[in-house]
């Protein structure tokens, strides 16, 4: 299917990362820098965003999850007259999440274990399930639309995106609010340690891709965007098409599978000025992005984002956030570049590539709106 | 023209049976498969009755037909029981160049395992066997591995509308020209985790479950899977498959009330309904039977009562859960109960609602007690409801053919 017509528009971003505020005017311009083997997100002022006896009661990822979508959907609102009262009610509310409310998880099992099935309370149940954070965005708007969520590991943001973009694309909604979150808990980090995923010893962030120990550095994070079918002075890109794969088979298939992606949008890898790479500083993962490199012309340009936010199931919804705040901007930030030598040009096109542990990968299309 | 959307395939495991045929005998004798926990070790199991699938998970592993491996969830097991009796029934391994994808449902996940491993997961350095199928997904990336499927693989957990909202999806990427063929629906084994859960939230009832009755005290709960193979016409046209019936609505709303409680109106039931028969081209009138969510709480059938109300005014079809026979196989419950609702439609039989006394005062209707037959079902509307007020409606039509087992306009 040719999927070039009907445009989707990225109209609203909101994203909750360990990074400041990203917008696109200064755009990361003092990124942050931890010591650490995990990089945890500040409190981006709840309060703001979500009334005060409910932020107690919420788990953390609900309140990062509500939070990037209240900045997101403020951020869309902005185009409208100040005196537009009634806030933006989306057609459909799609989110992705590799472990949903693990905290939440977490307690209710330690706690099920501990006291041998006796004394437990249902309000860590109740926040368990991977879909609380979309019933709870639509509980504060009183959205009755479309509700889904999606549970694919490292695919999860993506398989979101693609329902959105389907659905814009038959014309059953006009708009949609998508996003991205994952937490990070002592205990996620403890059994994900035990699967291998990170580093052993604490790193310098921003030196992610000079650490040559096994493992990446664990991250976490919330991203929403407001699709739309209409453009608008600030629309910041055009997400043009995402597609997901599981392990290529060989690097030929990587290119192969690249090379068609492309050709669905009428284009070539000469025509994509940007690419987005997902390095996670994993030896044993990263040469996935090293064969990607190889298929672009010399001049091409490319960048990476975990030393930003960590490695987290949804961390290409960061990606994505990130990669329509370049558009906007129209300039690469130096920390995102590769190198820093190369040309910081205003690309026409930013392609994401990502994968999470060489298992779940992705591509994603964003043009210039 | 929207492309039509046909089941020709299914698959099904619960506590009534291992395969279509014993399920189909089991409804059709009126055998409830509620019972004891046996293959759990909780503090609840002389506590509240369950729908367990009476199999060790070496049996499982045997009508899986695969050898026993290390690493494999009961969640998984009854997955790939299920998803490989619909592969096979549609035909999935034939045709390799059609696009085929997997979108299968479930809440939480591997966790059968991972509670009994949880403290080995944090204090052994060791990697266990298990630890995989800590997320959701893990099931689906081994039933997907398993029959070979690539395409498209995908996750869906919106709780108790997880498998209804895998089928919904299914149809959807079929219609976008994404897919031509998709193997949906859902798996759930019962776990500590949500006997503990649902007992906290004290909506466990200790006896067998009484839907739609004035007393009604709560859920069993259940496990199993159930998987259905949708395709278009236009690839049944290559298949050569035989629909079983067609998927012909689809409604999802959110409630938007309360995260775990519905609406007294049950606002997000009745728009999901609604949406789902608006799509189908029906007038409510004709729908002739409902297979509610029906969970036995006070709260959902009550909310769901008036939903039902509301959208049929005085001219109600019949209403049953099928719930007393499987339990509440929460994220396995809307494959179950859609492959349930297809039965009705090919045998024209109406299930009943098992232990069914006493009309809930505040509703104008009762369930249907004793199981019709030989009696007109031409659609049949699946409701399935969950926690974060994640509520989805299905419609699903009987099918005509023509002697030659193709279908008539």
């Amino acid at each position: 299917m040719n999927e070039k017509h009907t445009p989707v528009y990225i109209n609203g971003i909101g994203i909750v990362s360990p990074q400041k505020p990203l917008r696109a005017e200064g755009l990361l311009t003092e990124p942050v820098s931890y010591h650490a083997s995990q990089l945890r997100c500040p409190d981006p002022g709840y309060k703001e965003y979500i009334p005060a006896e409910l932020i107690r009661r919420m788990g953390r990822i609900i309140r990062m999850g509500v939070t990037a979508s209240k900045i997101c959907l403020k951020d869309a609102m902005i185009r409208y007259s100040p005196e537009h009262e009634n806030p933006i009610n989306p057609q459909a509310i799609i989110t992705g999440t590799g472990l949903g409310c693990i905290e939440d998880t977490e307690k209710f099992l330690t706690s099920m274990i501990k006291n041998n099935e006796e004394f437990l309370t249902p309000t860590s149940f109740i926040q368990s399930t991977h879909n609380t954070v979309a019933g709870q965005i639509a509980l504060l708007l009183k959205c009755h639309s479309y509700n889904f969520t999606y549970v694919q590991r490292g695919n999860s943001f993506e398989s979101a995106l693609i329902d959105a973009i389907t659905q814009m694309k038959t014309g059953e909604f006009g708009n949609v609010l998508v996003g991205g979150f994952d937490e990070l808990t002592q205990h996620s980090f403890a059994i994900m340690n035990r699967m291998g995923f990170w580093k052993r010893k604490p790193i310098d962030n921003l030196q992610l891709l000079n650490d040559h120990q096994r493992g990446t550095v664990a991250g976490e994070g919330a991203a929403f965007m407001f699709l739309e079918k209409q453009k608008h002075s600030g629309s910041y890109a055009c997400l043009r098409g995402v597609e997901i794969f599981h392990k290529p088979a060989s690097n030929n298939d990587l290119r192969h599978r690249l090379n068609k992606f492309l050709a669905r949008h009428d284009l070539t890898e000469k025509e994509i000025g940007f690419t987005l790479l997902g390095f996670s500083g994993d030896t044993a993962t990263d040469h996935f992005y090293h064969e990607l490199i190889k298929s672009f012309p010399e001049n091409s340009g490319f960048g990476y984002f975990k030393h930003l936010c960590g490695e987290y199931h949804t961390a290409s919804s960061f990606a994505s956030g990130l990669a329509a705040l370049i558009m906007k901007s129209q300039s690469i930030p130096e920390i995102v570049r590769l190198q820093s030598a190369e040309k910081n040009s205003a690309p026409e096109y930013i392609l994401i590539y990502n994968h999470f542990r060489g298992a779940n990968h992705s591509f994603t299309l964003l043009s210039r709106p | 023209m929207p492309q039509r959307i046909f089941i020709t395939g299914y698959g099904i495991i619960s506590c009534i049976g291992r395969n279509i045929g014993e399920i189909y005998s089991a409804m059709h004798e009126g055998r409830s498969g509620l019972g004891r926990l046996n293959r759990i070790d909780s503090a609840l199991r002389n506590e509240f009755p369950v729908g367990e699938v009476p199999f060790t998970n070496e049996q499982l592993f045997s009508l899986a037909g695969i050898e026993h491996r290390e690493g494999y969830s009961r969640n998984a097991l009854l997955g790939l029981i299920a998803a490989k009796e619909a592969f096979k029934h549609g035909g999935l391994d034939r045709h390799p160049g059609m696009k085929t994808g997997l979108i299968s449902a479930t809440t939480v996940g591997g966790m059968d395992q991972c509670e009994y491993f949880y403290e080995d997961f944090l204090n052994n350095d060791s990697k266990n066997a298990y630890i995989d199928s800590y997320d959701c997904a893990d099931s689906t990336e081994k039933i997907a591995k398993e029959l070979g499927i690539t395409d498209f693989v995908t996750t869906i957990s919106t709780a108790c509308s997880s498998a209804a909202n895998a089928i919904m999806l299914g149809a959807r990427m079929i219609r976008a020209g994404k897919l031509h063929r998709a193997l949906t629906g859902g798996c759930e084994s019962l776990t500590r985790f949500h006997l503990n859960g649902f007992n906290a939230l004290k909506i466990l009832d200790k006896e067998p479950c009484k839907p739609f009755d004035q007393h009604r005290a709560g859920i069993n709960l259940g496990e199993g899977a159930a998987y259905l193979v949708l395709e278009s016409e236009e690839s049944i046209l290559k298949t050569g498959n035989v629909p079983l019936g067609e998927l012909a609505g689809w409604g999802n709303s959110c409630e938007a009330y309360h995260q775990t409680a519905s609406s007294p109106d049950g606002i997000g039931a009745y728009l999901a309904m609604k949406k789902a028969i608006e799509m189908s081209g029906l007038m409510p009138e004709n729908i002739d039977y409902i297979n509610a969510h029906g969970t036995g709480t006070d709260n959902n059938d009550l909310s769901e009562g008036r939903a039902i109300e509301k959208l049929f005014g005085d001219k109600i079809p019949k209403v049953s859960s099928t719930k007393p026979f499987t339990g509440h196989t929460t994220s396995a419950a809307g494959s179950t109960e859609a492959i349930l609702s297809i039965l009705c439609l090919q045998h024209q039989v109406i299930w009943p609602n098992l232990n069914f006394r006493e009309q809930i005062s505040e509703l104008s209707f009762s369930p249907v007690e004793k199981m019709i037959t030989n009696i007109p079902v031409n659609a049949v509307m699946s409701n399935s409801f969950g926690f974060g007020g994640n509520d989805t409606s299905l419609i699903f039509k009987k099918v005509i053919l023509n002697i030659n087992n193709k279908l008539t306009n």
